[in-house]
């Protein structure tokens, strides 16, 4: 039995701090090219199949903004 | 399995606790200071204390607490804090009174107060966000600063013969009588932040128990006042703070 | 010793020092934060001798500072309570940051002043050059406290009650601005009626901005003096000025004694007005028209009392202990339309209702 997870940041408050990127032990996460209305470069999912939803990047996000969800498949 | 079929509600792992108002904070990208407020929130709607806690805001960049935890909060005058809590507790002693307080705040300015309400074990929660600077004025030297420290008051860095050295003020607090727990924690990784969440709870546990103060202490970065990218800012912290500020705890009884 | 006795009511002989605390007990006070400084320490040696924690549930703390005290009474106000502190000049002078934090907050409390003599140390013998700082602001920004002039030990008691009433109609601090004569002075006082405590849900019932925690029928509530937005801040000081406008309105007070048929007048607060009082009986006997102004709220002060008697005086003298403050208010009320002269003395001398007659006399022969 594996773990899939995903996230959802909420790309409106990512301030592209990267230390959800750097906690990932996975390498899912890393900052998109293109930036928010503030002009930060959001954190999303660049390897979502690599996700196990072990909520770490949520755990160490400073502002609140990724949502965790996990499957057992 | 498509991705659509994993983010669905009853799959839901991690969320923002309703303890966190919805505002966007005001802090810098990577701040510290996000991520302890979003610990004490967890705490605070695990506990089910939202009711009955009331936090004490300081001056400095976290003036704005309010602004994020939904519970109702005082604002102190720089420094004051553990003045506030000490009258609110002993007139709400049911209530969970704490501080958060900054380096600046707690062991500069309001270094007699601090000192003060721990020493009579007031039975309140501290939450001492130590950064090594002052970042809401613009990144003076504050009495954590390191030595060889640039801040724009030490430009050319912290020097022992012009500003004394660094202030180990939560050694200082294991001192006092009153205090019944002492802890040292950071929040640069997952692990560190899972370990500064079980500090705070306990010290509001400690705070019903009526064991006397609680002083958290959480080793912090302030990437804008370091000059520091976010990461490279928890990398300096980890290398130069830590071994001036070792982590754990101080003092538990 | 009036352990014993606070539970009776009657008359009973004390200092006015002791019928602050004593006051306070029996006023439903919640609580007491404060710090040693002559000639105040009886307030909180009563009150610490009382222990009403026992009693009434009343706290009672001895705090590491002035600046803590007041601090205390930012958190204590905040939570809805009716709290205290007392303090003498120099410590005054160290609260002024935490008294502008609480009228920023707008936050009820009340602060005594037992005022002695300054500038720095000064003297510990009484005084009354506090009135700038009392009246004036002393901390920073545009802010008024309610400002009690007591003259006698009886007021001492009563203004405990009438200032919490202010500051919390107002949601502002209210002052005693006594000084080391009424302080120390022992005189018969009779104890009122006790009030009980504020229950916490009387305290959400009447104070629902307090900090009494967060439930889900409101949104939280922050007690702050803060605001960044330039529109928000000019507001909050709108709103200020409107409250102090009010209390010039409505809450007023001072006595007139023999003012009515007066060609002569003289204004005089607290420990000086009883001097003064003197003076006007000694001038009435050789046939002087000498009336008395006690002003009792020095803010708001009885502005529109004095141009009311404009009209019918030839001079207005006031007499304090202090280089000249109040006279200041008095020569706006009067804007140049008669002379208002000045007589003081510093260091803690306290004229006899003689002097006084003689300097009024000197002043007006001048």
């Amino acid at each position: 039995m594996a773990l899939r997870g995903a996230i959802v940041v909420d790309t409106e408050k990512c301030k592209g701090c990267s230390v959800c990127v750097v906690n990932c032990p996975t390498n899912t996460i890393a900052l998109a090219k293109e930036v928010n209305s503030k002009g930060y470069n959001y954190a999303y999912m660049a390897n979502p199949e690599s996700c196990t939803g072990c909520t770490n990047c949520a755990t160490v996000c400073p502002d609140t903004c990724i949502t965790v969800y996990r499957v057992k498949v | 399995m498509d991705i659509k079929d994993i983010i669905k509600p009853e799959n839901k792992v991690y969320s923002k606790s309703p303890v966190l108002l919805d505002n966007v904070m005001h802090y810098c990208p990577g701040c510290s200071h996000g991520t302890v407020h979003k610990l004490i929130a967890e705490v605070i709607e695990e506990m089910g204390i939202q009711e009955k806690t009331i936090g004490i805001s300081p001056v400095g960049c976290s003036v704005f607490a309010y602004n994020y935890v939904d519970i109702d909060w005082q604002q102190a005058a720089h420094g004051r804090a553990p003045a506030l809590a000490t009258a609110t507790k002993r007139l709400f002693p049911d209530k969970y009174v704490f501080t958060y307080q900054g380096d600046g705040d707690l062991a500069s300015i309001g270094t007699a107060e601090i000192m003060h309400a721990c020493n009579r074990g007031e039975n309140i929660v501290v939450i001492f966000i130590n950064n090594a600077i002052y970042g809401m004025t613009g990144g003076q030297m504050a009495p954590t600063t390191l030595m060889g420290m640039k801040t724009a008051t030490s430009p050319n860095g912290r020097r022992e013969d012009i500003h004394g050295k660094p202030l180990k003020i939560t050694e200082l607090i294991a001192q006092l009588e009153g205090t019944c727990y002492v802890t040292r924690q950071s929040v640069q990784s997952v692990a560190s932040a899972r370990k500064t969440k079980r500090a705070i709870r306990k010290a509001f546990e400690n705070s019903a128990l009526k064991k006397g103060t609680s002083f958290v202490e959480v080793v912090s970065s302030c990437n804008s006042g370091w000059k520091l990218s976010p990461v490279k800012a928890n990398e300096w912290m980890v290398e130069n703070m830590f071994p001036n500020y070792p982590l754990g705890d101080l003092k538990d009884i | 010793m009036v352990k014993q006795k606070i539970n009776m009511a009657e008359y009973i002989l004390m200092k006015g020092n002791e019928a602050i605390a004593i006051s306070a007990i029996r006023n439903g006070c919640d609580g007491y934060f404060g710090y040693p400084i002559t000639p105040q320490s009886e307030v909180m040696e009563t009150l610490m001798a009382e222990e009403p924690w026992d009693s009434t549930g009343m706290v009672v703390l001895q705090a590491e500072s002035e600046t803590s005290s007041i601090n205390m009474l930012y958190g204590g106000a905040s939570c809805g309570k009716r709290v205290m502190t007392s303090s003498s000049s120099p410590g005054i002078s160290l609260m002024a940051e935490g008294l502008s934090y609480l009228a920023g907050a707008e936050l009820p409390c009340l602060v005594v002043n037992v005022v002695r003599g300054g500038p720095g140390l000064g003297t510990i013998q009484p005084g009354q050059g506090d009135y700038f700082q009392a009246c004036k602001g002393g901390g920073h920004g545009d802010y008024k406290m309610i400002v009690l002039a007591p003259n006698s030990a009886q007021e001492m008691y009563d203004f405990v009650d009438l200032g919490f009433e202010l500051a919390f109609k107002y949601r502002n601090p209210a002052l005693i601005l006594s000084d080391g004569v009424i302080g120390q002075m022992m005189e018969k006082v009779e104890l009122r009626p006790m009030k009980p405590r504020w229950t916490e849900e009387e305290i959400i019932k009447m104070s629902p901005w307090a900090t009494t925690g967060k439930t889900p029928d409101r949104k939280q509530n922050v007690l702050t003096s803060l605001a960044l937005d330039a529109a928000v801040h000019e507001a909050l000081n709108h709103r200020l000025i409107e409250k102090y406008k009010q209390m010039e309105e409505e809450d007023v007070r001072f006595e007139n004694y023999l003012c009515e048929d007066a060609d002569h007048m003289i204004v005089a607060y607290g420990s000086m007005a009883r001097v003064c009082e003197n003076t006007v009986d000694l001038a009435r006997k050789e046939g002087i028209k000498l009336g008395l102004l006690r002003p009792i709220t020095l803010f708001p002060y009885p502005t529109k009392e004095i141009q009311r008697l404009v009209p019918q005086l030839k001079t207005i003298m006031s007499v304090e202990l202090s280089a000249g403050q109040m006279v200041e208010d008095i020569r706006l009320a009067v804007n140049g339309k008669i002379p208002v002269n000045f007589y003081g003395r510093l260091g803690g001398i306290v004229p006899s209702p003689e002097e006084v007659l003689e300097a009024f006399k000197k002043e007006i022969n001048k």
